[in-house]
């Protein structure tokens, strides 16, 4: 495509060019013979006499050239092709000549005189009054000019104009093709990047060559893709840990829906076997009663913790649906974790510290501060040690919690997935006493007050949660785990 | 009576379902890990397993492999999790049947009952293709001469497909023959338990000589 316009173009060029020239060619010799015509009249007009004299016409007509002809109303000389040819005046070149009142005036009409080309140029011979006014004598000269030698030239000038193009046409098809290989190749390379591209090969990248607007484009269709593929990535990453966690929760409701399941059939079988005692069983009423009560405190203990755990589960569902609301007040996190201790009957295993007169208020919801602090040392009571520590520090615009127990620490395989919904640090997935959520929820909790949580080992090897709240309680700018 | 060895980590759902099957006339053998249950298989040799796939130290799967290197003991699965990847592995490591959680204790029974089951039998004496001979009386299988170990799906599976030599069997049917499921049951059972048939008495299973798959229609036995 781009090979045909270069060809196209450079013809076109070469004839417009031939074309341009010849008519300049004609334009020029035409008005260089009407120049000297004027100028032939104008040095004989003196000398003729009015009304001119057949002599003065003769005079006139051999002043202006060859082919001339002199006219006065109904006398006339003429000279060469103008007695060969009648008519080679037209009508309307005669009136334009008669009728003309400027001075220096001429005018041209192109005749064909036996394929041969002929100019023919008419100019009035003006009389000059004493007081300078010009006026028209009344006499007509005419010149006719053969235009062949000018024909020739132009036909010289086109075959020129040919011969140039045929010998810069192969030139200009190489340079297109040059021009195509430099030009055309990066686009077609960027299409195909887009095309794979919009395959889903997200990997698809052109490097971009150049400083030029292409490589610009270029460049920005990698960023374009690159930023594609990451947010892929992370949508992939969603969708992951959407399936982890739907398996998860499936797998958490259904083990201890299996108690109860078992559990309630035993319940309800020796209920059946105290109203109607089937004859062929030879259980005991003892053991049967042991059985029972033994899969009713089953089935109680296993319905809190199915009652806990969609709870969890739920809350889960507001921080992913972002649908958890905020009451936000001025909240003393001292006191808040003082209550929260002592609401629960921790007092002998906790102490809390706070440096002297330090301002711990902080724009939070008491609620979910509760939540957090409740599952941050509920946890260091069961998988740590007392005593747990509370510790605040107060900054200008934050305040900062850390909750510490003393503990055989975390696991360095453990602390990177502690907040992971589920997470259990003994492999076996055996439940303990939690949901799995108690820390995700307390980590989610935490973001909403656009603060942080973060877990680690204190030196002496116990583990230590940090909770930074900013005072404002605003709502978290990032929320990267 | 039946002995039952129960392997579950989870100590409420594993004395839970000690009790209700206890009711159904099982003796109760129970484990708490993979490792654990390993060794009670060897101390006590229970009649049939049931085994729940997670598991702390050596999962489910793994204690399946191990358990079928050298019994032929029905193992049915316990499984949380709906996902196919457990079934299908379960499966493939050796096991018969699966039930998921949370599981009646009723359903429970009548699968073990199912799998425990005599194979079907018509006591024609026995029946040589080949070098397979069947022994339908003994409830024994040769190939070349040599006993073939088969656990008691793999019994039936191959005296209901050789009952009748070039009858093709859909999976629908002998889901209800060999493990007495209902309509709902999955045909993965029957695909892998034709996969392990082959894998003992076939020379090369990816082309079976006695066992025949019949494609879009199920299984058939020969004909040799």
């Amino acid at each position: 495509m781009f090979v045909l316009i270069a060809v196209l173009g450079a013809s076109a060029a070469a004839w417009a060019g031939a074309q341009y020239a010849s008519r300049a060619l004609t334009d020029s010799s035409q008005q260089q013979h009407a120049d000297a015509l004027v100028a032939q009249v104008t040095a004989a007009a003196p000398t003729v006499e009015y009304p001119p004299s057949r002599d003065a016409l003769d005079q006139l007509r051999a002043a202006v050239g060859p082919h001339a002809l002199a006219v006065y109303q109904d006398a006339q000389s003429a000279s060469g092709i103008f007695i060969a040819q009648d008519g080679l005046i037209t009508s309307d070149l005669r009136d334009a000549v008669a009728n003309a009142t400027a001075p220096g005036g001429t005018f041209t009409q192109r005749v064909m005189v036996e394929d041969t080309p002929w100019v023919v140029i008419g100019a009035p011979v003006m009389l000059t009054a004493p007081d300078g006014t010009r006026s028209p004598s009344g006499v007509e000269v005419y010149r006719a000019q053969d235009l062949s030698p000018v024909d020739a030239d132009i036909d010289a000038l086109t075959r020129a104009a040919i011969g140039t193009s045929a010998l810069v046409l192969p030139v200009a098809v190489l340079l297109a093709l040059l021009a195509s290989r430099t030009v055309l190749a990066p686009v077609r390379r960027l299409r195909t990047t887009a095309r794979r591209l919009a395959d889903g090969d997200l990997n698809a990248r052109t490097h971009p060559r150049g400083v030029d607007e292409l490589a610009q484009l270029t460049s920005t269709v990698n960023e374009m893709a690159e930023s594609l593929q990451q947010s892929m990535v992370s949508m992939a990453r969603i969708q992951d840990d959407a399936r982890r966690f739907a398996a998860d929760v499936s797998h958490e409701l259904r083990t201890p829906l299996s108690t109860l399941t078992a559990a309630v059939e035993v319940l309800d079988d020796a209920f059946q076997h105290r109203s109607a005692p089937h004859p062929g069983t030879d259980a005991s009423t003892s053991t049967d009663t042991d059985a029972a009560q033994e899969s009713a405190r089953m089935a109680l203990v296993e319905t809190r913790r199915l009652v806990r755990l969609v709870e969890d589960i739920m809350e889960i569902a507001r921080f992913d649906a972002g649908t958890a609301a905020m009451r936000l007040e001025p909240t003393d996190l001292l006191a808040l974790a003082r209550d929260c201790v002592r609401s629960r009957g921790w007092t002998q295993d906790v102490t809390l510290t706070s440096p002297e007169g330090a301002d711990l208020v902080v724009q939070a919801d008491r609620r979910r501060l509760d939540v957090v602090l409740a599952n941050l040392v509920g946890n260091a009571r069961r998988h740590g040690a007392p005593p747990v520590r509370i510790a605040f520090s107060a900054a200008p615009d934050a305040v900062e919690v850390t909750v510490a127990d003393s503990g055989p620490g975390i696991g360095e395989d453990v602390l990177p997935r502690i907040f992971t919904r589920f997470y259990k640090a003994d492999a076996a997935r055996t439940r303990s006493h939690g949901s799995g959520l108690g820390l995700a929820i307390a980590w989610e909790n935490t973001a909403l007050h656009g603060g942080s949580l973060t877990a680690a080992n204190t030196p002496d090897g116990g583990a230590q949660f940090t909770m930074w709240l900013p005072r404002a309680g605003s709502t978290p700018e990032g929320e990267e785990r | 009576m039946t002995s039952v060895l129960l392997i579950e980590d989870d100590p409420l759902v594993r004395r839970s379902l000690e009790l209700a099957l206890g009711r159904y006339g099982y003796t109760m053998i129970t484990a708490a890990t993979g490792e654990n249950g390993l060794s009670r298989f060897t101390e006590e040799a229970p009649d049939i397993v049931v085994l729940d796939l997670m598991l702390p130290g050596i999962d489910g799967f793994e204690v399946c492999r191990r358990l079928r290197l050298d019994s032929q003991a029905p193992i049915i699965m316990l499984t949380a999790r709906t996902d196919d990847l457990d079934v299908v592995g379960g499966l493939e490591a050796g096991a018969d049947d699966y039930v998921v959680k949370p599981v009646q204790p009723a359903v429970l029974d009548a699968r073990i009952r199912a799998v425990l089951r005599r194979a079907v039998s018509d006591l024609d004496g026995v029946r040589s293709h080949g070098s397979l001979r069947i022994d339908t009386e003994s409830l024994t299988v040769t190939l070349g001469g040599a006993p073939v170990p088969m656990t008691p799906t793999e019994l039936r599976l191959l005296l209901t497909l050789s009952r009748s030599p070039g009858r093709v069997f859909s999976r629908q049917q002998l889901l209800e023959e060999v493990w007495g499921h209902g309509y709902l049951g999955d045909s993965r059972l029957v695909d892998n338990g034709i996969m392990r048939l082959r894998a003992k008495i076939e020379d090369d299973p990816a082309h079976p000589e006695y066992v025949q798959t019949v494609r879009g229609f199920g299984y058939r036995f020969g004909p040799v």
